[in-house]
């Protein structure tokens, strides 16, 4: 075991418990919500005892764990409280997962976004099982009068060995409520670890597949309105006026107006990215009689600001990027001399389209606003920032407040932009009742936050013996270039330049699963490929031989990644694929990336049917270090691959005069079952390093895999996304 | 407002509502069974697949003026204790990542197991490439779609 100091001081924490009851028999509201598997062998407790902000424990040992941070389906309310009960010592076949709110005082950072739940959860949940450990056999301790230090647990069991005594969680979880908090604590040894690294299902597996009601969209309370809103159809169109009375005269239609929700003084957050403040609202009875009321609305839109078109991105891109930097993102050596001497110059320019999230449930949240407080619940990536945005849109303090987070229909980084909760709020108080906002698919797609468009340009410049000597990257995209200063290459090239220019717009975009990288990757591992090739080299021994170069005399102080880690997964996809055994008819690519902390290869091997490409097969190393649910962290593999292939090959929203020309999936294409590959095998590192990323890294580097295996099939370099565009081959 | 008399999930049971209704929501906002899901309104998604007489079907696309006299069956009624073998597969394979579309495509699967009882990968495809999953669990779901066929 290794003692480590609690970070929590005695204080913060004791306040914690005493909030909390602590000592004090608590009957839970939810208890009744309770559904105890069948495999549970310990009978449902009459009496809970809460231990700390995270957990109760009841009579009969059965363990209720608060799952803290937001579920969009990268699995952490199963795999957050693994890690609690992995250092409480329980049977996981003894713990119910219950979804906590937002509680700021009990938790930290309840927020789902950049693949970090489990990377800044680690030690603390480890500590929080850790401590109501050592709380359970201090008590036990006491009631035996031994000391604690002889006291072993087992699955939920203390004993004593000497005085051959033992006693369950559930006997001694009363005393152990009112037990001083220890302010230091034994972890495990990773190498004991029971549950982590051991496969636990999902624990709402079961109310999924029986369509029981977990997500926003499922909500229903008393006295419940259904909310849809309007906004301008074109990004840089505003409201100018309304003529409701037909839509306000159809049956179960309570009332239509018009709300703002940046009102004078309003203080945004950075969550608080909406184009579009001022919409009109529909309100009424029943979903379908508030879409037909939708549908019949008279409103005139008139032009705010600038109505943009894709083409003119294009363009505007293009003539940036014939621009340098008056400050470039980094420069190591002399680069613009060595490429005016090199032997030869590779360049190549990547671009990709803006793509909407697209997550399956479509924005909504239930809000309502009273005089004095306001209940909020639904499907939020970010709820301590929603609360910030609707105190200052309703004037009141944070404590009035509360939310609520449900199961999310998907995230993929819309959900950390909650325009939709504030927006839920301003309804809820303009008409005076609880309502629950709903988005069409439509208005999903064409509201905004969108991941932004880019285009790249690469070059790199080569000595007469195929080495790289220069390397230079200039970026532009909308609202910021997809270009990190410090990542690979950078420290492998002793010339080194990157430029970075942004195109404003007033379309709204955001983070989209893995941002930037999740075009970036495609483009610079794409381009490495295309440079190996130049050189002459096979594609892997050159990205290795950049890496043995960043280890062994790295350039520059700061780079991002660790080239051994790096290189660790290459070598290992290489050897898992057996790399350079060619078969006839099968198409190989490779690419690797490093984002989210986390390491990243893979190997695809395509083949032509029917005169299409298909993905025979994936494989895929991971370094994320410690895995804690294996087979679902495979799933989170699995899930970004197909991702990463379909908005590669197919997906792309454009504008024509700010108006998103893709509203539904009839026009904006996502991949589908007979698209996906036919296999993807994944190996992750065993390595006991701290857990990294994982929600996002897998989805980066898939689409270079696939463009340069596409390259070995048809001999055509991809470098515009969407793939199939208009490729009769592809479409 | 019509009153309309609905067979669902062996049960029938009454509702007053506009006759253009879609069934999607009947079923959600009406008799509260809120397992079928809406994700896009026009038929190209999948997560509303309900079965009517046995065959998948997307509710958010039928007028619930059409719906008398079928037999409709949504995730909540294809079994009674969730133990059909294609939620059990399910389960086994720990397919869902956000679950959302997950009951569309349930529903799909088990109407393409009751028409063909042992699918080929290209049947499975054409079965169920009109259920999107964006979390991009399609392995998964093909995996146990296999599961089931060989349970069933």
């Amino acid at each position: 075991m290794t003692l480590i100091k609690t970070k929590y001081n005695r204080r913060s924490f004791l306040k914690v418990s005493s909030a909390a009851g602590g000592g004090m028999v608590l009957g839970f509201s939810w208890f009744a919500s309770c559904n105890p598997t069948p495999e549970q062998i310990k009978a449902m407790p009459k009496e809970w005892f809460d231990i700390n902000g995270f957990l109760k424990i009841g009579d009969t040992g059965i363990v209720t764990i608060m799952s803290p941070n937001p579920e969009i389906g990268q699995n952490v309310k199963t795999s957050m409280p693994m890690i609690v009960a992995e250092e409480l010592d329980v049977d996981w076949k003894d713990v119910i997962v219950e979804q906590a709110g937002l509680n700021t005082v009990h938790f930290k950072r309840q927020l789902a976004g950049g693949s970090q739940s489990i990377r800044q959860g680690w030690q603390s949940l480890r500590m929080t099982g850790a401590t109501a450990r050592r709380m359970l056999m201090e008590a036990a301790a006491k009631k035996w009068e031994v000391p604690v230090e002889e006291l072993t647990t087992n699955n939920g069991t203390i004993s004593h060995e000497k005085t051959k005594q033992t006693v369950g969680y559930g006997e001694v979880a009363s005393a152990a409520a009112s037990i001083e908090v220890p302010e230091e604590v034994d972890l495990k040894d990773p190498k004991d670890f029971k549950i982590i690294g051991s496969s636990r299902k999902n624990v709402d597996a079961k109310k999924l597949v029986t369509g029981q009601p977990l997500f926003g969209l499922d909500l229903k309370k008393d006295g419940m309105l259904i909310a849809m809103i309007e906004h301008p159809p074109a990004f840089g169109m505003k409201l100018k006026s309304m003529d409701a009375d037909a839509a306000k005269a159809m049956p179960g239609i309570k009332d239509v107006l018009t709300i703002n929700t940046r009102p004078e003084g309003f203080e945004a957050q950075w969550s608080d990215t909406s184009a579009f403040n001022e919409l009109v609202t529909i309100v009424g009875n029943s979903t379908w009689e508030v879409l037909k009321a939708k549908r019949a609305l008279n409103i005139e839109w008139e032009v705010d600001t600038k109505l943009e078109n894709s083409s003119d991105h294009e363009a505007e891109f293009l003539s940036l990027l014939d621009k340098p930097t008056d400050e470039p993102a980094r420069q190591d050596g002399t680069p613009v001399d060595v490429f005016k001497n090199a032997a030869k110059i590779v360049e190549r320019t990547f671009s990709a389209p803006f793509l909407a999230h697209n997550t399956m449930e479509p924005m909504n949240f239930y809000a309502h606003v009273t005089a004095d407080k306001a209940e909020l619940e639904g499907p939020i990536q970010t709820p301590e920032y929603l609360r910030k945005s609707v105190a200052s849109l309703l004037g009141m303090t944070e404590d009035q407040i509360s939310i609520m987070m449900t199961r999310m229909g998907g995230g993929f980084g819309r959900r950390l932009y909650g325009n939709f909760g504030v927006e839920a709020a301003a309804i809820s108080k303009a008409v005076n009742a609880p309502v629950k906002l709903v988005y069409t698919r439509e208005d999903d797609m064409t509201q905004g936050t969108y991941r932004p468009d880019y285009k790249v340009t690469y070059r790199a410049a080569l000595d007469a013996d195929g080495n790289m000597t220069a390397f230079h990257i200039r970026g532009a995209g909308t609202n910021g270039s997809p270009v990190f200063a410090n990542r690979f290459p950078a420290g492998a090239v002793d010339n080194y330049l990157i430029e970075n220019h942004t195109k404003e717009s007033n379309i709204s975009t955001g983070a989209w699963r893995a941002p930037r990288s999740n075009f970036i990757a495609c483009a610079e591992q794409s381009f490495l490929d295309e440079v190996a090739e130049e050189a002459v080299k096979d594609p892997i021994e050159f990205r290795l031989s950049l890496f043995e170069r960043a280890i062994s005399n790295p350039v520059g102080e700061k780079n991002d990644y660790d080239a051994e880690r790096y290189a660790g997964v290459l070598k290992l996809v290489k050897e898992k694929s057996n790399w350079g055994a060619d078969t006839p008819g099968v198409f190989r690519g490779v690419s690797a990336y490093f984002c989210h902390n986390s390491y990243v290869a893979q190997v695809v091997d395509i083949v032509m049917k029917d005169n299409r490409p298909k993905v025979q097969k994936v494989w895929c190393a991971v370094d994320c270090g410690i895995v804690i649910n294996p087979d679902a962290a495979k799933n989170q593999i699995e899930g970004g691959i197909v991702d990463g292939i379909g908005h590669a090959m197919y997906s792309q929203l454009t504008f024509k005069e700010g108006k998103p020309e893709q509203n539904n999936f009839h026009q904006y294409r996502l991949i589908r079952h007979s698209e996906a590959p036919d296999e993807i095998e994944t190996f992750f590192v065993d390595n006991g390093i701290d857990p990294t990323g994982l929600g996002e890294p897998s989805l980066p580097p898939i689409a270079a895999a696939v463009a340069n295996a596409m390259y070995k099939a048809t001999g055509e370099r991809l470098y515009r996304q969407p793939f199939a565009g208009e490729r009769e081959i592809l479409g | 407002m019509a009153v309309f008399k609905l067979k669902i999930n062996g049960k029938t049971q009454e509702v007053d509502v506009a006759e253009d209704t879609p069934l999607l929501w009947v079923l959600r906002d009406h008799i509260n069974l809120v397992g079928t899901k809406y994700g896009c309104g026009i038929a190209q998604c999948g997560a509303c697949t309900v079965h009517i007489d046995g065959k998948a079907m997307r509710s958010c696309s039928l007028p619930i003026s059409g719906m008398e006299g079928k037999s409709i069956t949504t995730i909540e009624g294809l079994s009674e204790n969730g133990d059909h073998p294609v939620q059990q597969a399910w389960l086994k394979h720990d397919v869902p990542q956000c679950g959302y579309c997950q009951a569309g495509q349930i529903m799909s699967a088990a109407a393409l197991l009751k028409e063909n009882s042992n699918p080929n990968d290209d049947e499975i495809d054409l079965a169920m490439n009109g259920n999107i999953c964006r979390c991009g669990t399609y392995l998964r779901v093909k995996a146990a779609i296999k599961t089931a066929a060989k349970m069933g």
